[in-house]
């Protein structure tokens, strides 16, 4: 139809007139439309994720200042804050050892059932950390598996910090390891074959070959890594029996200010942790910008 | 490259990891030898292949392998085996009367049930956004887009207390709902609100990866080919970018049906009407019943590996989706 037309030369103009539109939009949507859709995607990024970020800070700040920064002088917030470092200064570093360890192994060579460990790698992440916490209270709880045990050789793991840190590390196995494994395999294996042959030892090697090449995707595995175990809930709660001024990490002094209607301490707790959340997130983009520069 | 890093396993595997994966050998072979045995040796059988000298050039397989295999055996594997060693202690029949009674049945319903409401919900709208921040230009755009991540690095227990400020009747959005007789806060359309939040980056960041390797010039043959933009959607763009929605989508689901940090603030918490089986197994354990609740996690775990095993066998097809195409 349309070549019939182009034949007919007094007919070309009207034709091109008409098309003109059409091929503006063969590859792209009616500007009314992208209006539309980028509206849609606005607003519901701003409602779902931009006015809880605003409404952290807006409440913790609602009193003053002098209200946010009062909060903080509290015994039981004071000792919250230094469990939840406590619990992550020790979960990280496992979980650190455990992404270089399973990257390392999964990137630099080949050997069965590594999609299966790849998946095991997954699986916390997809686990209810309320089971993330309970499975620890099976095996050392009163009633666990290794209850009496533990009980003689007096150790408290229930209900005590040391189950809190099992919980907090079980649920931020994957965050390393699975930053890592991507940007490993990426990279090759040329360049440690190339250092081996030069006569390198193994761990000169990862020092001075792996370790440069992929050192922001693992500083930013750490820090994602940090967020979430600071952050970690659900797992925590279930383990800790969640006792003031004894087992209570921030989030769960969150929830217990809440639910006591202390609204402003309780926000501006959660005001540092989304702050630590807003780095994470700054920190991603800027390490992406920068790597696509 | 830091975001296809951190979203690695949440959306389809690249081609790199692809190639190793599905041909480790082949891959390793060409790397360390020029010469065309290598191909040959490839199509034998894989019995009729001579024994391979020294695959393993780098040190350490021993060390890293067997470490990362005992740390996730002692920290994930085996605590998790623990809750089956226990269930399965239980007769058959006292397991069936504890996962069916009726107070875990309501969790069920709603906690699948809000969880799928909220990923289809995901689903639609993280299309449209992906869409529009891989293909469009405006401004704010690079805000929007860094702060997708944002459920992925809040704690659950501070999206929890937010959203439900945010909806409760005197709250900024909760006000007009209340005004129009919704009850936003500590009902099921708050647990939808929260489930909504937690699944929101997966969508999305499945999506545009897949999105941005599209080429243009596909798109661009079909117009001159004489489709319609509608045509041009439906048989070109969206079955190449169906096993990714399918993967943000299932993966947002699994995250719904596990939650329950944010859960817990903002539903109200009432048996039959807004309780949510995770929570059902914290009151159980609050109350000593550790039979009921390591029933009911058996139940739920069962669930996350269906759920798992799922979101893996999208991605074997979006893997040979990806090979067919190429």
């Amino acid at each position: 139809m349309e070549a019939k037309k182009t034949m007919h030369a007094p007919k070309l103009h009207r034709f091109r007139a008409s098309s003109v539109p059409r091929t503006r939009f063969a590859t792209t949507e009616h500007p009314a439309v992208r209006w539309l859709l980028t509206g849609i995607t606005v607003t519901f990024l701003t409602v779902f994720l931009l006015f809880p970020l605003f409404t952290v800070f807006h409440e913790a700040f609602s009193r003053g200042m002098e209200m946010y920064l009062a909060s903080f002088d509290d015994r039981f917030i004071r000792h919250s804050i230094k469990l939840t470092l406590m619990t992550a200064a020790i979960a990280v570093p496992l979980n650190l050892i455990f992404g270089i360890a399973a990257a390392w192994a999964v990137t630099k060579f080949d050997f069965r059932g590594k999609s299966l460990l790849v998946t095991v790698i997954d699986l916390p992440f997809s686990v209810s950390p309320v089971i993330a916490g309970f499975v620890f209270i099976l095996i050392f709880g009163a009633h666990g598996y290794l209850g009496p045990w533990v009980e003689k050789a007096g150790i408290q793991i229930v209900f005590a910090f040391p189950g809190i840190v099992l919980a907090t590390t079980f649920g931020t196995v994957p965050f390393i390891a699975r930053e890592l494994i991507p940007l490993m395999e990426a990279q090759g294996r040329d360049e440690e074959y190339a250092a081996m042959t030069l006569g390198a030892s193994g761990w000169r090697t990862f020092f001075k070959v792996t370790l440069p090449n992929v050192k922001w995707g693992l500083f930013y595995g750490v820090i994602l890594c940090n967020a979430r175990a600071m952050g970690e809930f659900g797992g925590v709660e279930v383990v800790s029996g969640s006792i003031s001024g004894r087992t209570n990490t921030m989030t769960l002094q969150i929830q217990q200010l809440y639910f006591d209607y202390a609204t402003v301490p309780a926000f501006a707790v959660a005001s540092v942790l989304a702050f630590l959340a807003l780095v994470t997130l700054i920190l991603k983009n800027a390490l992406e910008w920068w790597s696509h520069r | 490259m830091v975001e296809a890093a951190s979203y690695r396993f949440l959306s389809p595997p690249r081609k790199r990891q692809d190639a190793a994966s599905t041909s480790p050998r082949c891959n390793d072979q060409e790397t360390i030898s020029m010469s065309p045995i290598p191909t040959l040796l490839r199509s034998l059988p894989h019995s009729a292949r001579p024994p391979k000298p020294n695959r393993r050039v780098l040190p350490g397989f021993g060390l890293t392998l067997g470490f990362a295999v005992a740390y996730l055996g002692l920290i994930v594997l085996i605590p998790l085996a623990g809750v089956f060693l226990r269930a399965s202690g239980m007769t058959w029949e006292e397991f069936w009367t504890i996962t069916t009674s009726r107070s875990v049945v309501a969790t069920y319903k709603i906690t699948f049930g809000v969880s799928l409401a909220a990923a289809v919900t995901n689903a639609v709208f993280g299309l449209i956004a992906a869409w529009v921040l891989v293909r469009y230009r405006f401004p704010g755009k690079r805000i929007f887009d860094g702060i997708v991540d944002l459920p992925f690095a809040l704690p659950t227990a501070v999206a929890g207390i937010a959203l439900t400020t945010i909806y409760a009747e005197t709250g900024f959005l909760g006000q007009f709902f209340y005004a129009w007789g919704i009850e936003t806060a500590y009902s099921r359309i708050g647990i939808y609100i929260a489930l909504t939040f937690i699944g929101l980056p997966f969508v999305i960041r499945c999506l545009q990866p897949v999105l941005e390797d599209l080429d243009k010039e596909v798109e661009e043959a079909s117009a001159t080919l004489g489709a319609g933009r509608w045509q041009t959607y439906r048989r070109i763009i969206f079955p190449a970018i169906l096993p990714a929605w399918l993967t943000g989508f299932s993966l947002a689901y699994a995250r719904a049906v596990g939650e329950y940090g944010s859960v817990i603030f903002i539903s109200g918490n009432m048996p039959f009407r807004t309780e949510i089986t995770p929570l059902i197994i914290v009151k159980y354990l609050e109350q000593y019943q550790f039979a009921e609740a390591t029933a009911v996690a058996a139940v739920m775990l069962v669930a996350s590996f269906i759920i798992l095993l799922f979101i893996n066998i999208l991605q074997r097809w979006s893997e040979s989706f990806g090979k067919a195409r190429s």
